[in-house]
């Protein structure tokens, strides 16, 4: 018998090391032979923290929620007495969890089973076999051959073929050659890259291998986000571990081919996520992106042909190269191969990571998987593709989920971040929250970009604050299309589409916004009032002790007037009013 | 973040000490792309970059103080201004956004007296808004000195910072 907790990010913020150490300690105290393994995350963050229950006989068991209190519970009733404590059970071998029910894992493969932290985890589960296979039965142009039939795309957003990218930075002329993997995840919303690197890090370090081997390149290096420490130092025991087992360095199995990786983290700019951005930064200058062609296949890193991979990316090619290019190429859809890795968040039930076959609808993704909207509230929109994506609205739900359809909403596929929206969320104030993110992160290269992105922001708040006119719809649109034109990067070309995407399907949002002065979705802070309805009102007094500005007034057991004057919005009357009374409104 | 402009002025910091910055500096001289790896270590040194360590790190990398200032500026990372001892990680990821992160800031501004960016006078708190910690299942969420809090409540969040103050004053009337 085994336990497993899972580890990641997501699963300590919510209290999991503690139930790890609860765990061990428990096992200790009860002279149990009983191993405690840490893994990374499963996907299913609305149920940290995780634990896991291994029986010999293969059966698994998966407690949420679980606290260190519980633990006890789970060794006396489940451990020892050989009972499965039924009520805290989201899911077993023979009953899986209805959110992993519809998935199927290529990229997440190991997550939330292995042990990150241990390289012979990792071989267990198959590691490292797809290298010793290149390396003693395929020439490099083989390594491309089959990642070409793949179909595998760039999953950092774009979508460009793998093996394309391969072949033409191999063809080039020029050495040392280099690899790098793209792990600085900076869309807002979007962490799959981080469980990734968290929860399997050696699969990143056989990617990245393997492309090195195809591309004819001797060294690789991580450029990883700086907030992302647990990832960080996870694939630091990773390379280490790689390094002595002779998965790195010189003369990998007497093949005669030499490679090593390095980590280099990225301090801070969401632009760096543009590959000649993310050179320049590894060359210690400020991240902006440079003019293409030369394309980095070219001349990249210290001016040598470079090849920049996304994280899932290059943790798909292991799977690939092991199982044949045709494995993958046989999931999906016509155009986009293989799965697609999702960060489900946002008002949507069931909360996490999820990988999905290509080609399945957007409606599946939210309601089988996601489990729908929280609070039964209505779907209104879901937003993909972070700042450089779009919103799309209920009726194109069916949409499948590959990178031609998804575009042709006018959101992207992006690197994976889903926020699930409901009537409650402001589409013009979202488009003004990404047009915001844009500006601050705009290097400032492209005069577009830099002054027409705060031009639009401008207008944005106007609306948002009641003072739109009738015309600002108008030069939103002659604005996006001039910022769209004139931008170097990716950053600019896309930063017009959550504000037009957002003006296509909820144009009467914004009009609602110019014309009545009305947020419909209550949020825009100028143009909502919370008012105490004197009817409901019982007169508790709760909200008047919590009011941070004291401007609410009222004697117990008599109606409170909240004054308007006073009031800075912040909503905490709503939050404290109890619910049987729900006295306070906003309009 | 908005940086103070005045700290191009050139005045240096007594009592800095710059022996510190000596093996970063040994060990990076002379690597391609060097300069951002000596800033963060530098900065982990002072918890922040002070002019006069800027200059040194250019004059030791032989590049022009401009160039450092540029790079140092650029990232979000870099802070040129000292921090409180509690650092306040608003997080504004689109998840918390529709969560309602906006009103934990008011919220948070309200009970700290300060706006993000700014340190409070009794340098104790920090606010600064983070595009996304990464926890988006917990969201609206914000980190203080490395531990994630969420999923926030007004009322808790507050509740939060008031505990930090309650046990510093305890930790001070000890001393």
């Amino acid at each position: 018998m085994r336990i497993r907790v899972g580890l990641g990010s997501c699963g300590m913020a919510a209290g999991a090391l503690e139930v790890y150490e609860a765990a061990s300690q428990e096992a200790a105290n009860r002279g149990l032979e009983l191993e405690v393994q840490q893994t990374g995350c499963i996907g299913m963050c609305y149920l940290e923290p995780l634990l896991d229950v291994l029986m010999d006989d293969g059966q698994v068991y998966t407690y949420g929620l679980v606290t260190p209190e519980m633990v006890q519970r789970i060794f006396n009733e489940h451990i020892e007495g050989g009972r499965p404590v039924e009520e805290h059970l989201v899911g077993s071998t023979a009953r899986p969890a209805d959110f992993l029910a519809g998935q199927v894992r290529v990229a997440l493969r190991n997550c939330g089973i292995i042990d990150p932290e241990s390289i012979d985890s990792y071989i267990e589960q198959g590691g490292y076999r797809a290298l010793e296979k290149a390396l003693r039965n395929m020439t490099p142009e083989e390594v491309i051959e089959q990642i070409t039939m793949s179909g595998l795309r760039g999953r950092g957003g774009a979508g460009f073929p793998a093996g394309l990218k391969w072949s033409l930075t191999r063809e080039a002329e020029g050495s040392p050659k280099f690899i790098i993997c793209n792990a600085d995840e900076g869309d807002p919303g979007a962490f799959m890259d981080r469980s990734i690197l968290e929860g399997d890090p050696h699969a990143v370090l056989e990617g990245m291998a393997l492309a090195g081997y195809a591309i004819g390149a001797v060294r690789g290096m991580v450029y990883v986000r700086a907030e992302y420490p647990v990832a960080v130092r996870r694939l630091q025991m990773a390379i280490e571990q790689a390094r002595n087992r002779g998965w790195l360095g010189q003369n990998l199995l007497d093949s005669g081919f030499d490679f090593d990786i390095d980590i280099k983290q990225g301090a801070g700019a969401f632009v760096c996520g543009e590959e000649t951005a993310l050179i320049a930064s590894l060359e210690g200058e400020r991240g902006m992106p440079s003019l293409k062609p030369p394309f980095p296949s070219e001349a990249g890193y210290s001016g040598r042909p470079t090849s920049v991979n996304n994280v899932e990316t290059l943790a798909n090619v292991p799977w690939i190269i092991e199982q044949g290019g045709q494995a993958l190429a046989s999931m999906g859809s016509e155009k986009s191969k293989g799965t697609k890795v999702f960060a489900l968040a946002g008002k949507v039930k069931r909360g996490g990571l999820v990988e999905v076959p290509m080609g399945i609808s957007l409606r599946e993704v939210i309601f089988q998987v996601g489990g729908g909207i929280k609070d039964d509230h209505n779907f209104k929109a879901v937003q993909m593709g972070g700042p450089s994506g779009g919103c799309i609205p209920a009726e194109l739900l069916d949409t499948p989920v590959d990178y031609e359809s998804i575009t042709s909403t006018g959101a992207i596929m992006g690197s994976g971040g889903m926020i699930v929206m409901d009537e409650t969320t402001c589409m013009v104030d979202i488009a003004r929250f990404f047009l915001d993110f844009t500006q601050k992160e705009s290097c400032g290269k492209c005069v577009q970009c830099r002054i027409g992105t705060k031009r639009m922001l401008e207008i944005l708040e106007r609306i948002c604050t009641g003072q739109g006119q009738e015309s600002d719809l108008e030069l939103l649109e002659e604005l996006a299309e001039k910022v769209r034109d004139g931008s170097l990067c990716g950053l600019g070309q896309s930063a017009p589409n959550p504000v037009l995407t957002t003006m296509r399907y909820f144009r009467e949002e914004y009009e609602a916004h110019i014309r009545d002065r009305k947020c419909p979705a209550g949020q825009c802070k100028e143009l909502i009032s919370y008012r105490i309805e004197a009817e409901k009102c019982k007169g508790c007094t709760l909200c008047v002790k919590k009011c941070p500005v004291n401007c609410i007034v009222g004697e117990k057991r008599k109606p409170h007037v909240i004054e308007q004057e006073q009031c800075i919005k912040c909503g905490t009357c709503m939050e404290v009013c109890p619910t049987r009374f729900s006295a306070v409104t906003v309009e | 973040m908005v940086e103070d402009k005045s700290l191009l002025v050139r005045t240096g910091e007594p009592g800095l000490d710059l022996v510190q910055l000596e093996p970063i500096l040994h060990r990076y001289r002379g690597q391609l792309g060097s300069l951002i790896p000596v800033l963060q270590e530098a900065q982990e040194i002072y918890g922040y970059l002070p002019p006069v360590v800027l200059r040194h790190i250019a004059r030791e990398l032989g590049l022009k103080p401009a160039r450092v200032y540029g790079v140092a500026t650029f990232y979000t990372q870099f802070r040129l201004t000292p921090v409180g001892k509690y650092v306040i990680q608003l997080c504004q990821g689109t998840a918390c956004h529709v969560n309602g992160s906006e009103r934990l800031e008011i919220v948070l501004e309200e009970e700290l007296r300060i706006k993000p960016g700014e340190t409070t006078e009794d340098q104790l708190f920090t606010l600064t808004n983070v595009a996304c910690l990464g926890c988006c299942s917990l969201a609206p969420a914000m980190m203080i000195n490395g531990e994630v809090y969420g999923p926030l409540s007004l009322e808790k969040a507050r509740n939060i910072i008031r505990d930090i103050y309650a046990s510093e004053r305890q930790e001070g009337g000890e001393i």
